[in-house]
């Protein structure tokens, strides 16, 4: 029962091993201890979806999990998935359709339309609209968002 | 806003679990945390240490026994979403998990920390209610059981004494031949429901036997709402027998204002949720 | 199913060069956004970064009877302390009014209060620590009684001036306005049809994704100060900071990095903004604030609390005759810096009729201090409620001459070939298109069949409803906004084009990005106009110590602006390069041209010279040149418009919704916006800044509102419970446009940044009306929600 915990979390593949604060939430570790800057602080009460990140495969908000509850664990961000390809069609459509303007929604938005793209291969457009509204974006209204999804889940004709 | 500081534990068994809790002033059960980190975040709450029971084993899965589909606490809403044995013998649950919050919250939150939690406007607190389930309660003292209708005492308030865990739910099986209707009205998908049903019945020759409508919403915790149940119980729910309904229904629900709508708002939808909802059964 | 816009290539009647001018060109500085590899101010680090934490009043109006701050500073990690005096000494206090708002008053804001509070969350003390976390632990030691003081809350109130908030000021009016074509009266008296009806407007804000955030390095030896900003205006900024903080204007740099949405809320000044870059100052090391989304809701500008009575008068033939308008709205304690408080106000009595060609006209407008949030320019400033209003009276004139709504507008839009045309406010328009657009919207969104099919559907109890928008846009505005009430507020812009000697073009220009694509249209412009394939140009914006002095991006004036200083100059820079070329290749200039990142033979287009070459001459080998011949490869030209005092858009919207009676709860079912704002450097990008401007009108009409208690309590100040539009709720948006080039400028380019959010609250209440009116009922208070629309129905 301590204040800082010594916890061990693969990041983006590479297992890293820190002294932790036990109040400190999983985007401000990757933020702050590893300088992993890509995934955002929006609310911190997990309802905006910047700081959705994936934990062992499945999508979460970052803002609502300890790091300490991430030890043992596989965390990828979108500095991982952007490296390693996995996010390549979304990231190409998002900017073919211009489905960001500032960009601070943007790493958590991608995170969600990947899980979509997985999890529902065939999802119809009030689908799409319905799994990405958990993520806040203010300067596109969407629109721009469900039209790369939709065209991401048409080129892959709706397989996983 | 950052939280404030605290200590962490993570026990490997529910004995250890019970001996943390007892131990330490001040000890806050942490299972999958979307309610409690972000009252953390936000400061409304100062614990001493946070229990994490997620490692103890024997508290989650989703298997049929005997008579009861038995829900471990520790199950994501997002594997009660997507289970084929929650589909076949609890279809109310797999009808209501889309509403709960978003995707990212469903894989980690828990089912036993929402009822644990007791928010009124959740959604499986109303679902137990509805489907008579049991709540399994681990204390030290050894196992106990108590009805969900029996469960939900106040706002945020539970049968649950201090140290106590849910262990499990357990819903009665109810046969092919029961229909259940999950209807909620939000503000926006994902959002606290302003006011929502979770209804059970079974049809038989057009009329509905066996109703069950439970409010979330709709009070300081899920209501049965009896007096409706009764106006609607053997009957087909035709346009006077729905007035009935809804007429009962003022007896039945003390619904709490709030800024998106008033007492008497709330009445009116639940009163528009109750017929809508009585005619998905007998359809 | 995607309708991208159809334009010709490059706009008729401007001077344009083709390239990717009207091309949907994606934007370049959008792929580090895509990978997480942007870079906004929290992302920065710095040696010994301080973080500061702000103390704030839990009262709406309070003395500071006590402030021990000792305990508090001998928290773990805590640096030091500060009061609003201990900073008073380093930054000195601002009264935010201008001379062309005659009349316009406030009080004294200091960069952290003094004394007293007035609003729930303004800062009386700051902590200063190691780490945010260590400082907000430090908050709960502060030692503070308060003494409560009487609260403003209520915009009536406020006018009648029972409880003065600044007694010195003697009533809580901060600015009014008053005007009248004369001849009202009798227009009212002789109408055949006069309607009234009473509008009432939430207050709500921008909720920018990205908080506030302001990261303030000072170093000592050189009394400069660096600052690292989310700001729309850093050339503003730095004259700011310079002037308030006692360092000259030169040694105060300030830097834009990425900027998470703006939208106007962060062009104002912040007192806590300003007591961070102060306490760098007193620190003499880099601090950093962040605004929390609990502190963003508290004071991040609010705006658009508005109560405004509209009279119409109209003859039988729905003919519009005049318009009469009382307009009352509440902002916060202070009038906000430098802009002030009281432009919005000011813009609901240039716009309300503005698209309309009636000639009486009288207004009558207060802006009135209260114990909220203070408020300002926010997307739309003011046009939301103009055209609300107007949109509004004007379906309801419609209606009770039983004339369809889009044969009235058509009735009375003025006409396309009206202009120039002044109108009975006094604002002038250059060329608008409103028939144009009426046109291509109805056809865009099938009106016909639409009725139909809501004549269909009402016969089986479905209730839809159809709703039109039409507006007038104010954009790329020329010191009449600011300048001439005495702000140093810049309306002209300049941007330098330099030919790197690889060939590569840097542009540095002095309007800025947040998000809209300025950095990518300054690149086509550049590219186009000099010839150059875009991946060659490489654009910077956003440094004062690097870009030309400017006024940065609001009013939607980045494209028209900024774009037409990137257009001049690199038709400058191109005559240069070819001056060059000229002398190298011993050919007459006028035989030259640059096309594709080569200096080629005009008529033939054979390749005469890499620009590479050109660079690795220039810079390398002038020893090779003519003796007298000296090269200039980089060019700045700045630019401002001159004719109009605001270069005026036209657009107009619809709003299609089905209703249900039973719940109250409206279905977007979709929504459509034909706009002209002159020459359309990138259809994408217009397209993406109308239907994020859409959206966040939608959200006002049926979802945002900042909601206070008779206390001055904001009860509402998380994102659970203050609701913004998520992609569930919201329509397809149908962007179509029209193109009228502005001729002030060569590039043609009018602003179209804000005109989704000014004419979508407006076009979603009349579909709403037009959904309830068989039902007899109507709503008029924003947000709609489903309540209101069930009180509307008689049903709670």
């Amino acid at each position: 029962m301590d204040a800082t915990i010594q916890t061990t979390i693969t990041v983006n593949g590479a297992a890293v091993t820190r002294t932790v604060p036990a109040r400190q939430h999983l985007i401000d570790f990757l933020r702050e201890t590893l300088g992993l800057t890509g995934s955002h602080v929006g609310c911190e009460h997990g309802v905006c979806g910047a700081c959705t990140i994936r934990v062992d495969g499945e999508i979460v908000r970052g803002c609502l999990m300890l790091a300490v509850q991430a030890h043992g664990r596989r965390v990828d961000t979108i500095e991982g998935m952007s490296d390693s390809g996995e996010l390549a069609e979304l990231q190409r459509s998002f900017h073919e359709h211009n489905a960001l303007q500032c960009g601070f929604c943007t790493p958590g938005m991608l995170l969600a339309a990947h899980d979509l793209v997985r999890t529902k291969p065939q999802a119809t457009r009030a689908e799409i609209r319905e799994y990405m509204a958990g993520n806040y974006c203010r300067c596109t209204g969407y629109h721009a968002i469900v039209d790369a999804v939709e065209e991401v889940l048409a080129l892959r004709g709706g397989k996983p | 806003m950052k939280a404030p500081s605290f200590a962490y534990a993570k026990p490997r068994s529910l004995e250890e679990a019970f001996v943390l809790l007892r131990r330490t002033e001040d000890a806050k059960v942490l299972a999958g945390g979307q309610t409690l980190l972000a009252t953390l975040n936000m400061r409304l709450s100062s614990p001493a240490v946070l229990v994490d029971i997620t490692g103890v084993p024997g508290l989650d899965g989703i298997a049929v026994r005997g008579s009861v589909l038995r829900i471990g606490a520790l199950t994501r809403h997002r594997e009660i979403e997507r289970s084929p044995e929650v589909a076949e013998h609890a279809p109310l649950l797999a009808a209501a998990a889309p509403h709960i919050a978003h995707v990212a919250i469903r894989n980690v939150g828990t089912i036993g920390g929402s009822l644990a939690h007791a928010d009124p406007a959740a959604e499986w607190p109303a679902c137990c209610v509805a489907l008579d389930a049991e709540i399994v309660v681990a204390a030290r003292a050894g196992e106990r059981r108590v009805r969900a209708r029996e469960f939900f005492k106040d706002l945020f308030d539970t049968a649950l004494a201090p140290g106590e865990l849910i262990a499990a739910v357990e819903f009665p099986l109810l046969g092919a031949a029961y229909r259940s209707a999950f209807l909620e009205l939000a503000r926006r998908h994902g959002d606290y429901a302003m006011i929502g049903v979770a209804a059970v019945a079974k049809p038989a020759a057009g009329a509905l036997a066996d109703v069950r409508l439970a409010f979330l919403g709709a009070g300081t915790t899920p209501v049965l709402a009896c007096g409706a149940m009764a106006a609607a119980e053997g009957k087909k729910p035709s346009p006077e027998v729905i007035a009935a309904v809804q007429r009962a229904l003022a007896q039945d629900l003390a619904p709490i204002g709030d800024l998106n709508a008033a007492p008497a708002t709330k009445l009116h939808l639940a009163r528009v949720l109750s017929g809508r909802a009585l005619a998905q059964l007998a359809a | 199913m995607n309708a991208r816009a159809e334009l010709p290539l490059h706009a008729p009647g401007t001077q344009v060069d083709k390239g990717y001018i009207g091309q949907s060109v994606p934007r370049p500085n959008a792929k580090r956004l895509l990978q997480g590899r942007g870079a906004f101010v929290d992302d920065l680090r710095f040696p010994r970064l301080a973080h500061v934490v702000y103390f704030r009043s839990p009262y709406a109006h309070a003395k500071v009877k006590k402030l021990d701050l000792t305990k508090a500073a001998r928290q773990p990690g805590v640096i030091a302390c500060f009061d609003g005096r201990a900073v008073a000494e380093y930054c000195t206090p601002w009264v935010a009014v201008l001379g062309h708002l005659k009349g316009i008053k406030s009080a004294a804001q200091y960069a952290i209060a003094i004394e007293r509070a007035c609003w729930q969350g303004e800062a009386v003390a700051a902590i200063v620590a190691e780490t945010r976390e260590q400082g907000e632990d430090a908050l709960a030691h502060v030692v503070a009684e308060w003494e409560e003081l009487p609260v403003v809350t209520d915009m009536d109130d406020a006018l009648a001036g029972r409880t003065v908030i600044h007694p010195d000021l003697g009533d809580n009016i901060c600015f009014k306005r008053e005007f009248d074509t004369g001849g009202v009266d009798d227009a009212f008296a002789g109408a055949d049809v006069v309607v009234e009806e009473t509008y009432v407007f939430g207050r709500h804000t921008g909720v920018c994704l990205e908080p506030r955030a302001i990261l303030a390095d000072y170093n000592a030896a050189e009394h400069s100060l660096t600052v690292y900003h989310s700001t729309q205006a850093p050339n503003m900024m730095q004259d700011i900071f310079s002037r308030h903080l006692g360092i000259p204007e030169g040694n105060v740099r300030v830097v834009c990095k990425d900027v998470g949405g703006s939208y106007g809320i962060k062009v104002h000044v912040y007192a806590d903004e300003m007591a961070t870059a102060a306490i760098s100052v007193m620190l003499r090391r880099p601090v950093k604030f962040v605004a929390d989304r609990l502190e963003s809701f508290l004071t991040d500008i609010h705006a658009r609390e508005h109560k405004a009575k509209i009279r119409l008068a109209c003859t039988k033939a729905g003919e519009i005759l005049a318009f009469d308008l009382d307009d009352l709205t509440a902002i916060g304690p202070y009038s906000v810096y430098p802009r002030t408080s009281g432009i919005e106000g000011n813009q609901v009595v240039n716009l309300t009729g503005g698209p309309y060609k009636h000639q009486k006209y009288r207004a009558k407008m207060h802006v009135v201090f209260t114990n909220k949030n203070v408020t300002c320019q926010y997307r739309a400033v003011g046009h939301p409620i103009a055209v609300a209003l107007t949109e509004g009276i004007v379906d309801l004139a419609a209606a009770k001459i039983g004339m369809d709504p889009a044969e009235f507008r058509r009735r009375n839009l003025i006409a396309d070939d009206a202009y120039p045309y002044t109108f009975p406010s006094g604002i002038k328009f250059e060329k608008l298109s409103h028939h144009q657009c009426l046109e291509r919207l109805l056809a865009l969104m099938d009106y016909e069949k639409l009725r139909a099919e809501q004549a269909a559907l009402r016969r089986r109890g479905v209730q839809r409803g159809i709703g039109l928008a039409a507006m007038i846009e104010v954009t790329n505005p020329s010191p009449a906004f600011y300048g001439v009430g005495g702000a140093r507020i810049s309306a002209q812009d300049g941007a330098t084009l330099r030919l790197e000697p690889t060939g590569m073009v840097t542009v540095l220009c002095s309007v800025t990005e947040q998000g809209q694509g300025t950095d990518g249209i300054l690149a086509q412009i550049a590219a186009s106009a000099l010839g150059v394939t875009m991946e060659k140009v490489r654009v910077i914006t956003g440094d004062t110590a690097v870009t030309p002095y400017g006024g940065g991006t609001w009013a939607s004036r980045g494209a028209g602006i900024g774009g037409e200083a990137v257009l001049q100059a690199a038709r400058a820079l191109r005559s240069n390069i070819l001056d060059v070329a000229a002398v190298v290749l011993e050919m007459d200039k006028a035989e030259l041209d640059i096309v594709g990142n080569e200096v080629v033979n005009r008529l033939s287009l054979e390749s005469k010279l890499a620009l590479a070459e050109v660079g690795r001459i220039a810079y390398f080998r002038p020893d090779t040149l003519p003796l007298k011949f000296q090269s200039e490869l980089t060019v700045t030209r700045h630019y401002t418009p001159r004719e109009y005092g605001f270069t005026f858009t036209n657009g107009i919207q619809a709003s299609y919704v089905e209703v249900d009676p039973d719940t109250g709860f409206v279905k977007l079912l979709k929504h459509w916006c034909v706009e002209d704002c002159g020459t359309v450097i990138n259809p994408m990008l217009v397209d993406e800044q109308i239907r994020g401007g859409v959206v966040q009108g939608i959200g006002a009409a049926l979802f945002e509102e900042c909601v206070y208690d008779a206390a001055g309590q904001l009860l509402n100040g998380t994102l659970a419970d203050y609701l913004v539009p998520m992609s569930g709720e919201m329509p397809d948006i149908v962007c179509a446009h029209v193109e009228t080039p502005t001729k002030q400028s060569q590039l043609g380019a009018k602003g179209a940044g804000e005109a989704g959010t000014a004419g979508a609250p407006g076009a979603v209440m009349n579909a709403i009306n037009d959904a309830l009116a068989p039902l007899g009922a109507r709503v008029t208070a924003q947000p709609f929600t489903p309540e209101r629309i069930l009180q509307a129905l008689g049903k709670v």
